[in-house]
């Protein structure tokens, strides 16, 4: 029997673009959540770990309200994009993205809290800039750490199911996850196809967590 | 020149009572020493000056420039106060190298420039052949010194120091002393050095600035502050007096003379000037000041019967410690002649004795 592998590769894609996005907004978060003091930080903390704690229909129902062709979101992306943004593989992206960036955010803040103040204390007597202490001291400190946190990131944006089915649907050849996938085979009966993307799916978890580990000086 | 009017206040935490520092100083070129206890806001006092913490209120001023003024509502980044910080723990950045530290201080100068200074403080702090490897791979001393060279390639207008010397064995302590020297004779950069070793003081230190929870209780060059420490405070914390609490019988300015009640010994002492007949006050006396004798009949002048408790070996004399908590320091040939000795006296020479 002939297995599409279609959903690999879209799950890949989705997940390399979510943690591209996750890595620059989640260093950016983080930094601020590590060295800024403002009000509500807590709350902007509390915010951004939401997703892990809320159930994928919750979520999914959120970004449904918000991304929809008939929001000012939905209205606004389809004004520059030419095309709306839900139930395509870029809502699945927006899905995988809600996963993966409290995971970034939570792992990042730690690892940048946990390089020794004296030495950005050091970088800034000596004269540096906060932008040049955090490029060429802060995060070369906490490099091994923060890119565990990728990899834990790019991990979990490959698993998502209830949020990427709500919003990006099950659109085979083109909205279609692995997850998604997985269930319409086993739906379908074609034990086969669900066993094999599970095994696959598994293997490359396995091997991403593996390589997380191997980075994080401390251990996940 | 630094001169500093600082004030912070920490409110009590379930893990910490509540600190407060008030402080007032100035200190020009030299060394000056920050001595005191834990706790008693030194490191703070270097943090407030570098901007790590803001005060509460006060005033900073070197040289010319306002760090921080409350009033003026000036608070200068730590970026911006060209002071240099020495950290106790040195704080150099683990993954670049010796040369790649220097470096990064003095990134704002043109690139020829600070190739050149960067080579001139390597071979200035003989750290020439460690250049090229990460602070881990190198020795204690050369870590403390590179990152000596690391805080004064900017040419900052002060330098500060947080216990630089803590935890170095005896030789790289000496050596350590020596850089110091070597940097106050060639830089001519005033020096602010926290410290808890009264050894240290004399080491290194022009002028001393003695701190107990947050105030200043004590300054001056440390051979005067040894000499007349200002208060019980002040003897208590330098760590190295008897004190033994009596009260004044008499006084005679023009004889320069007076009569100390002990227990129930009268000793003669020198005129203490701002004290009273009747005063109940501390005798201060160094251990190495006092003699202690075989008694022979009638105790003579000055000479205070005292029975020995344990005596404690120390490398350059010999420590006895007398019931009541008296030390007399003996040198090892004078211990010798009396070592055998059982009825012990102790000898308080009239010029030694200072009240508090």
């Amino acid at each position: 029997m002939q297995i599409d592998w279609f959903p690999l590769w879209l799950s890949l894609r989705v997940a390399f673009v979510s943690t591209a996005i996750a890595f620059v907004l989640g260093l950016w978060l983080a930094y601020i959540l590590a060295n800024r003091e403002f009000r509500g930080k807590e709350v902007l903390d509390a915010a951004v770990t939401l997703p892990l704690v809320l159930p994928p229909t919750v979520l999914g129902y959120y970004l449904l309200v918000l991304l929809a062709g008939n929001s000012p979101l939905g209205k606004l992306w389809e004004n520059i994009f030419g095309s709306p943004l839900v139930f395509t593989w870029k809502a699945a992206v927006v899905a995988a993205l809600l996963h993966s960036l409290p995971l970034l955010v939570k792992s990042a803040r730690a690892a940048l809290e946990s390089v020794d103040r004296s030495l950005e204390r050091a970088a800034r007597n000596l004269g540096a800039s906060e932008w040049r202490l955090f490029w060429r001291v802060t995060l070369p400190l906490a490099r091994r750490s923060v890119l565990a946190a990728v990899a834990l990131a790019f991990a979990r944006s490959l698993g998502d199911f209830g949020v990427t089915l709500m919003v990006a649907g099950n659109i085979p050849g083109r909205t279609q996850t692995v997850a998604v996938a997985i269930y319409s085979a086993y739906e379908a009966g074609n034990t086969m196809v669900a066993r094999t993307l599970v095994l696959v799916i598994s293997g490359i978890a396995l091997l991403i967590l593996t390589v997380a580990n191997r980075l994080n000086p401390r251990g996940t | 020149m630094i001169s500093a009017r600082l004030r912070k206040a920490f409110p009590a935490r379930p893990d910490s009572a509540s600190f407060a520092l008030e402080l007032d100083f100035q200190a020009t070129a030299g060394v000056t020493v920050l001595f005191g206890p834990s706790g008693s806001g030194k490191t703070l006092t270097l943090d407030l000056i570098a901007g790590f913490v803001r005060p509460d209120d006060g005033r900073i001023l070197l040289d010319d420039d306002i760090l921080f003024d409350r009033a003026a509502g000036v608070n200068l980044a730590p970026q911006a106060r060209n002071c240099g910080y020495v950290f106790q723990n040195y704080a150099l950045f683990p993954h670049m190298t010796l040369r790649q530290n220097l470096a990064f201080a003095a990134e704002r100068r043109p690139r020829l420039e600070r190739h050149r200074r960067v080579n001139e403080m390597l071979e200035r702090f003989r750290l020439g052949d460690a250049a090229g490897r990460r602070p881990h791979e190198v020795s204690g001393g050369q870590r403390q010194r590179c990152s000596i060279a690391r805080a004064l390639i900017g040419a900052p207008k002060l330098l500060l120091l947080d216990e630089p010397a803590q935890g170095l064995d005896a030789p790289l302590r000496a050596e350590f002393y020596d850089v110091l020297r070597q940097v106050r004779a060639d830089f001519k950069t005033p020096m602010l050095l926290v410290t808890h070793s009264l050894d240290e003081c004399f080491e290194l230190g022009e002028e001393m600035l003695v701190l107990r929870e947050g105030r200043l209780v004590q300054s001056g060059a440390p051979p005067a502050i040894l000499e007349q420490p200002a208060n019980v405070d002040v003897a208590r914390l330098l760590g190295v007096f008897n004190l033994i609490p009596a009260e004044i019988r008499a006084l005679d300015p023009g004889r320069n003379t007076s009569k100390v009640q002990m227990g129930e010994f009268e000793l003669d002492g020198p005129y203490f000037p701002g004290h009273l007949k009747g005063d109940r006050v501390t005798v201060c006396v160094r251990p190495e000041r006092l003699s202690a004798l075989a008694r022979n009949g009638r105790p003579g002048v000055n000479q205070i019967p005292a029975r020995l408790e344990r005596t404690v070996e120390r490398p350059q004399w010999m420590r006895l410690e007398f019931a009541g908590g008296i030390a007399v320091d003996l040198a090892r040939p004078d211990y010798e002649r009396v070592r055998d000795t059982k009825d012990w006296v102790i000898e308080f020479p009239r010029e030694s004795l200072r009240v508090l």
